[in-house]
């Protein structure tokens, strides 16, 4: 048996995926926050691809049903990939507009719908 | 030759494998550790390249070489950016007084990986790679996705670009100062 | 020797790949440097450096030899580059206090890695069992990403230096990176979309081919280069100008302007870590040439002109025809004619460098931004249209692909000439009236000061 079995990519991805959950409870600047939003997105990306890679035996495995879930996790992570980059665009965006009014930078602080 | 730790054969890729994953976990550790802003973009950087890495070694060569375009080559450049814009105003902007409350939240995310570890750890530890034929091995390679995206993931692939046109009109207005 | 390196362990193998691509870099980079300023003085009417290492022996001492009393001999100059790096070298490091420490220590290293990792997918020869470093599935995108990386090395720079102007000068030049990586991004989608393939050694490959496709007499005698094809000319030019930009060379160099920003990221540099930000520039003139001539030039061939193709036609001239296709593409001299490409690239950014003066910041983001952007999108679809003619159908629908392509040259052309103000029109002429006229100007007394009271 060659190679890193399965447990060892999911284990890394919980524990970002972790990480990224406590800096979002722990941290106050909200850029930091956002790129703890980020680590999360990029451990749900490794899973995928862990997933697409490892086929797991149990479930109905023809030859082309195999190709189409190795190319299902590939396709998940271009989406989830194009979708942070829009939304690291727009958050830094408004990151950016609410930082020119006030100066406090402490996420809570901002719990108010207006300006 | 090689050896056998509690069911597991210590093979080179192992240990690669192994330090890879050990620096982007301790990465993943100091986006959240550091108090200055700054240290927390540089390391999630390294993270981000050290991904890339495990990418290559999943056989998905194009969705790593992305992950260093976009995340790491244009998304974190944004984040240093900004970092740096907002430091301008003066450096104690975005430093945070360590807090014994923090320390709830520590405990909490180790109490999440406990649980969702325990579930779902223990039945993939014997799960190892399938064995690839030649033409299969190239589902990572450019024409493979290529032909997946234009085909048959043609509605989505459309839908996100309308989305990217929206967050790049979006972000230009939010940025502007006058209307 | 091809046996012998495939028989070792692949570590090793690696290792030799490296370094045979780092060494003839780093050794090319001295020669990049002395030229510069040789060609850059000849253009302007003035010598470079050309005494360093001029040796002139003593007519009358005892202890040279006597053929040698007297003699001299000259070295153009060459050990210029050695001189200036022995200067930097023992130069007092001075580092500010007020810096982080860590990145301003690992600043020019970041800035030199995408220097030395970029040309790892380029072939130099048509041996594969020594170069390229890596001939990956993806070795264009590989390009692209590690310019993407270069910007690391200038925003950490111009960060960590603790200084208000380093600070802009890093994020102008960021901002300036980013915004010609679409255009080179777009240029090369056109060369890939038409060689088919993402390896560069697939597009040498496809770069020996008959010229356009046809593969009768007039046209198979010359190379398929993608310069010689109309949209390879476009996305040659689009790529030429992005690389001009993406290492900082003048006339893109305003993050490093000395008259604006002292000098931009690297000024709180000194010793060996400007020596590094310094080396790490003209590093990548060298590569960015390797991967221009590669992506458009050909790569290794020397001259576009196929001789066996020429060998079949003119058939009583084969021997001669035999020999200069194996000088073309041969074996050993292929690295040489890589090398000597680079340096004719590199001849053109000292030429440009020399020519035109300095992009303002606005000029230069309008010009990434609407009109390289653009025209290089414009440009895929005229890469379609001739995939079509040349593929599908006829051979005629490809004129309407060389108009095209003509239309964006020239709207390129069009787009940069508007940074020339001389066809400004001539704005309302201002006049300031001083208040007080020349005859009114009074003189100024001298005054004692008050005495001091007693």
């Amino acid at each position: 048996m060659n190679g890193v079995p399965l447990a060892a990519y999911i284990a890394l991805g919980l524990f970002m995926f972790t990480t990224g959950v406590v800096g979002v409870i722990v941290r106050k600047s909200p850029i930091v926050i956002f790129m703890c939003i980020e680590l999360m997105l990029n451990s749900v990306n490794l899973t995928f691809l862990a997933f697409a890679r490892y086929q797991m035996a149990g479930f109905n495995k023809t030859p082309e049903n195999i190709q189409h879930s190795m190319m299902a996790g590939q396709m998940m992570v271009i989406f989830v990939m194009a979708v942070a980059a829009a939304e690291v665009a727009v958050g830094l965006g408004i990151i950016m507009a609410i930082f020119r009014l006030r100066d406090n930078v402490d996420i809570d602080e901002m719990n108010l719908l207006r300006g | 030759m090689n050896q056998t730790v509690g069911g597991v054969t210590i093979t080179p890729e192992l240990l690669m494998f192994g330090a890879i994953a050990g620096a982007a976990a301790i990465c993943a550790v100091g986006v959240v550790a550091f108090n200055n802003a700054i240290r927390s973009a540089l390391c999630l950087v390294i993270n981000f390249f050290l991904l890339a890495v495990l990418y290559f070694t999943l056989n998905a060569e194009m969705l790593g070489i992305t992950q260093v375009v976009v995340y790491t080559g244009a998304i974190m450049v944004l984040f240093l950016f900004v970092v740096m814009l907002l430091n301008l105003g003066g450096s104690k902007l975005l430093h945070e007084k360590p807090d014994p409350k923090k320390f709830v939240g520590i405990l909490l995310g180790c109490g999440l990986f406990v649980i969702l570890g325990a579930q779902i750890l223990p039945q993939l530890t014997k799960v190892m790679p399938m064995p690839l034929s030649p033409e299969l091995a190239k589902f990572g390679g450019p024409e493979a996705i290529g032909r997946t995206l234009f085909s048959e993931y043609v509605y989505p692939f459309e839908a996100v670009s309308v989305l990217l046109l929206i967050g790049i009109v979006g972000s230009i207005l939010l940025a502007k100062r006058r209307l | 020797m091809a046996d012998f390196v495939q028989h070792l362990h692949p570590a090793w193998q690696a290792l030799i790949r490296v370094l045979f691509f780092v060494l003839p870099s780093f050794m090319l980079v001295p020669g990049v440097i002395w030229w510069e300023r040789r060609l850059l003085g000849w253009m302007q009417d003035r010598l470079g450096p050309n005494r360093v290492g001029n040796i002139t022996f003593s007519r009358t001492s005892k202890l040279v030899p006597s053929m040698l009393r007297g003699k001299k001999f000259k070295l153009f100059g060459l050990m210029q580059p050695f001189a200036d790096f022995g200067k930097l070298i023992f130069k007092e490091d001075i580092t500010p206090s007020a810096v982080d420490k860590l990145i301003y220590f690992i600043a020019p290293g970041i800035a030199l890695f995408p220097a030395l990792a970029l040309g790892a997918t380029i072939p130099w020869g048509p041996y594969s069992w020594i170069t390229p470093v890596a001939d990956v599935n993806i070795g264009i995108l590989y390009i692209m990403a590690v310019s993407s990386l270069g910007v690391y090395g200038i925003v950490l720079a111009g960060y960590a230096s603790d200084n208000k102007f380093s600070l802009m000068g890093g994020l102008r030049s960021s901002a300036q990176l980013v915004s010609y990586e679409l255009a080179m991004g777009m240029s090369l989608a056109c060369i890939v979309m038409a060689t088919g393939s993402l390896k560069p050694s697939a597009m040498v490959a496809e770069q020996s081919g008959p010229l356009w496709g046809l593969d009768y007499p007039p046209f198979n005698m010359i190379q398929n280069w993608n310069v010689l094809t109309p949209y390879g000319l476009v996305a040659a030019i689009i790529f030429g100008i992005c690389m001009i930009a993406e290492t900082n060379r003048p006339p893109f160099d305003l993050p490093e302007a000395e008259n604006e920003l002292v000098a931009g990221y690297h000024t709180e540099y000194s010793s060996v870590k400007f020596a590094m930000f310094f080396m790490a520039e003209y590093l990548s003139v060298v590569v960015y040439g390797i991967v221009l001539s590669t992506l458009f030039m050909g790569g290794w061939h020397l001259l576009p002109i196929r001789f066996d193709a020429m060998a079949t036609t003119y058939k009583s001239f084969g021997d001669v025809w035999n020999l200069l296709d194996t000088l073309n593409g041969s074996s050993l001299l292929a690295p040489v004619w890589v090398i000597a490409k680079a340096c004719c690239v590199a001849s053109t950014y000292i030429w440009i460098r020399a020519t035109l003066p300095r992009l303002r910041y606005d000029q230069l983001m309008a010009l990434g931004w609407k009109s390289l952007l653009p025209f290089a999108t414009a440009n895929l679809i005229v890469v379609s249209i001739w995939i079509i003619s040349t593929k599908i159908s006829s051979p005629i629908i490809g004129w309407v692909a060389v108009l095209l392509s003509a239309g964006i040259l020239y709207g390129l052309y069009k787009t940069i000439n508007k940074l020339n103000l001389k066809n400004r029109p001539n704005l309302a002429s201002r006049t300031v009236t001083m208040v007080d006229e020349p005859s009114q100007r009074r003189e100024a007394e001298l005054v004692d000061p008050a005495p001091a009271p007693t």
